[in-house]
């Protein structure tokens, strides 16, 4: 059992690596934003194997959703390949990018091991509100709980940002004289359903 | 964009409904699985989107015009605010659910019902807020042609 799982993670990690360096490596952005769709799929499929549904749903319907949408869409207003660089093997980045990967290699030497009962995320306040939720909240679903309930004004606050990046969006782009949505608006009823 | 694909345009067609009631199941039934109003306020605002990009900008105006979209993710966030606000009313902390309904110590029910306002509020502001962002993106192209993919 644990090998298998050992197998899939390894197999599933090893997809992601791939898909990054292809993305690297292409120059068409419409490619590029369908396998940026595949990479957020894979990794949703890898957090359901981490045992972490919530995240793996908010993953396919984010990542793998709507940011592709939200790409196909900006690149309409742009050009469809990326400007070409020429590869070259600068060897101060090379070495940043070296010794980055390396301490951060390091650094999970120190993680706790996946799943570990005593680690900080499972023992203190986690640990609360898988024995609390019930009896306070009455939710099955304790992801639920947390979000909605014991955590409500982080998600406030996350609503908000949402918020805010529409009103950014609108105030940089829509709603303007130079947005055709308002004018097209006008000109579907008339035009498009004689 | 509009004369062809037939093909697309009828698949979609169909599927629209499906995609637009899976959107409010996990909605209400995220209490329950995995899901809640992001995930939902996601699924919602693709089922529009799907429609623009089979059917046309103005067309997917037509049915959920941008100031439609841009009202609904201000009322989900007043909503999500105003939960908030009621149970302070009520003689609560700020999104104290509990002191939304007068009930016995260990009772649910206001908590239920906070929690399925804000997620309604979140719902609301996560679709209107990416459809937004899709509108004043798409709607500065008149017309997406075949051969612009």
């Amino acid at each position: 059992m644990d090998i298998a799982n050992s197998l899939i993670n390894v197999a599933l990690l090893a997809m992601l690596f791939v898909v990054a360096v292809a993305i690297i490596r292409m120059r068409n952005l419409f490619a590029i934003v369908m396998l940026a769709g595949a990479y957020s799929l894979i990794s949703a499929t890898w957090f359901v194997v981490l045992d972490a549904v919530d995240v793996a749903f908010t993953e396919a319907a984010v990542g793998a959703g709507i940011s592709t949408a939200l790409m196909l869409g900006a690149m309409l207003l742009t050009s469809r390949t990326a400007k070409d660089e020429r590869a070259l093997l600068g060897v101060v980045p090379f070495l940043v990018c070296l010794l980055t990967g390396a301490v951060l290699i390091y650094a999970t030497i120190d993680l706790p091991a996946l799943g570990d009962a005593a680690s900080p995320a499972n023992s203190h306040v986690g640990a609360q509100y898988l024995d609390q939720a019930q009896a306070d909240i009455g939710v099955p679903n304790v992801v639920t709980a947390v979000l909605a309930s014991y955590r409500g004004f982080d998600t406030l606050g996350e609503t908000a940002v949402v918020f805010a990046a529409g009103v950014a969006v609108v105030l940089l782009l829509g709603f303007g004289e130079r947005s055709l949505s308002d004018k097209s608006a006008k000109g579907a009823g008339g035009k498009e359903r004689k | 964009m509009t004369t062809h694909h037939v093909i697309l345009r009828v698949v979609s067609k169909l599927l629209m409904p499906v995609i637009v009631v899976y959107a409010f199941y996990v909605q209400f039934h995220g209490d329950y699985g995995p899901g809640g109003g992001f995930q939902a306020g996601v699924i919602l605002a693709v089922s529009v989107i799907l429609y623009a990009l089979v059917f046309g900008v103005p067309d997917a105006l037509h049915a959920v015009p941008a100031r439609f979209a841009g009202s609904l993710a201000a009322i989900g966030l007043l909503l999500y605010a105003g939960v908030g606000v009621w149970a302070m009313l009520n003689g609560g902390n700020y999104l104290d659910y509990d002191s939304l309904v007068e009930e016995p110590a260990g009772g649910h029910a206001g908590q239920h019902l906070g929690i399925l306002l804000i997620e309604l509020g979140v719902l609301f502001t996560v679709s209107g807020s990416m459809l937004t962002i899709f509108y004043a993106f798409a709607g500065r192209v008149a017309e997406i042609r075949d051969e612009d993919w």
